[in-house]
């Protein structure tokens, strides 16, 4: 399990949307583009790790119990994003991290592959 | 308990939202967390559908003690090969979809891998009706 201030802490990034949930952890990381694979997840505490900044991946998080989304290369969200991650509790953390080195970091740092 | 949604044709944004208020409603009600997840993802695929692929439809929700019914209908066009459709990663989506983060092909194997009990009527020209039930069980 990593708390979400360690994750911050690692990736030099910034949290918007919820702010409370430093101390909230995650046991897995999933790093996808694509919400459909997101939606067929069956695993609790998973820190999502994506590209896309749109509405749909705070819905996706919303629906799938996901508290907290890495948005990777230097993506900013736009007001709708964070409204709706702030209404969800969900903290949107922005990294200006490649994809592949978000993930290496996390995973060399102890969170665990989903599979 | 009895709910209903109406979903619009292309209308992304709006996607989830009868799923997310459907998902608060029924942790207002205590329904056990695993199930009220397996819910909302079958409901959610189904409604990322409607918007996709159909011509616009609605949702109903009946919440009972220890079941929960979601029927999906939309007015058509109707999918002509359910079996094919039913395979993950066969999809149909346009480009637009896909770059919204969804029409990977998962969507209808999903909501079977998530529902107790799934009944689908199609045909082609004619409307989708999906309903799916849910075993409320609160030693989960």
């Amino acid at each position: 399990m990593m708390e979400i201030k360690k994750i911050i802490e690692l990736l030099d990034a910034k949290v918007v949307g919820c702010q409370e949930i430093e101390n909230t952890k995650v046991e897995y990381g999933f790093s996808s583009d694509l919400m459909s694979d997101v939606l067929t997840l069956r695993e609790d505490n998973i820190l999502l790790i994506t590209g896309l900044s749109n509405i749909q991946s705070i819905r996706t998080a919303e629906l799938s119990d996901i508290k907290a989304i890495v948005l990777v290369r230097n993506k900013k969200p736009n007001d709708a994003m964070i409204q709706m991650a702030k209404e969800s509790n969900i903290a949107l953390i922005l990294c200006n991290y490649s994809m592949f080195k978000t993930s290496g970091l996390l995973f060399e740092n102890g969170l665990s592959p989903i599979y | 308990m009895h709910l209903e949604f109406s979903v619009e044709r292309g209308d992304f944004t709006k996607a989830g939202e009868a799923s997310s208020q459907i998902k608060r409603t029924l942790k207002k009600l205590n329904i056990p967390s695993k199930v009220i997840k397996k819910v909302v993802v079958a409901l959610f695929e189904a409604e990322v559908n409607v918007i996709a692929h159909s011509y616009g439809g609605n949702i109903t929700c009946i919440i009972e003690p220890k079941y929960i019914k979601i029927t999906v209908t939309d007015t058509g066009p109707g999918i002509p090969d359910l079996k094919l459709a039913m395979t993950e990663g066969y999809s149909t989506a346009t480009q637009e979809i896909q770059e919204l983060g969804y029409g990977a092909g998962m969507g209808l194997s999903n909501i079977k891998k998530n529902s107790d009990d799934l009944d689908i009527y199609t045909e082609a020209g004619d409307h989708t009706e999906i309903i799916m039930g849910f075993k409320i069980n609160n030693e989960e």
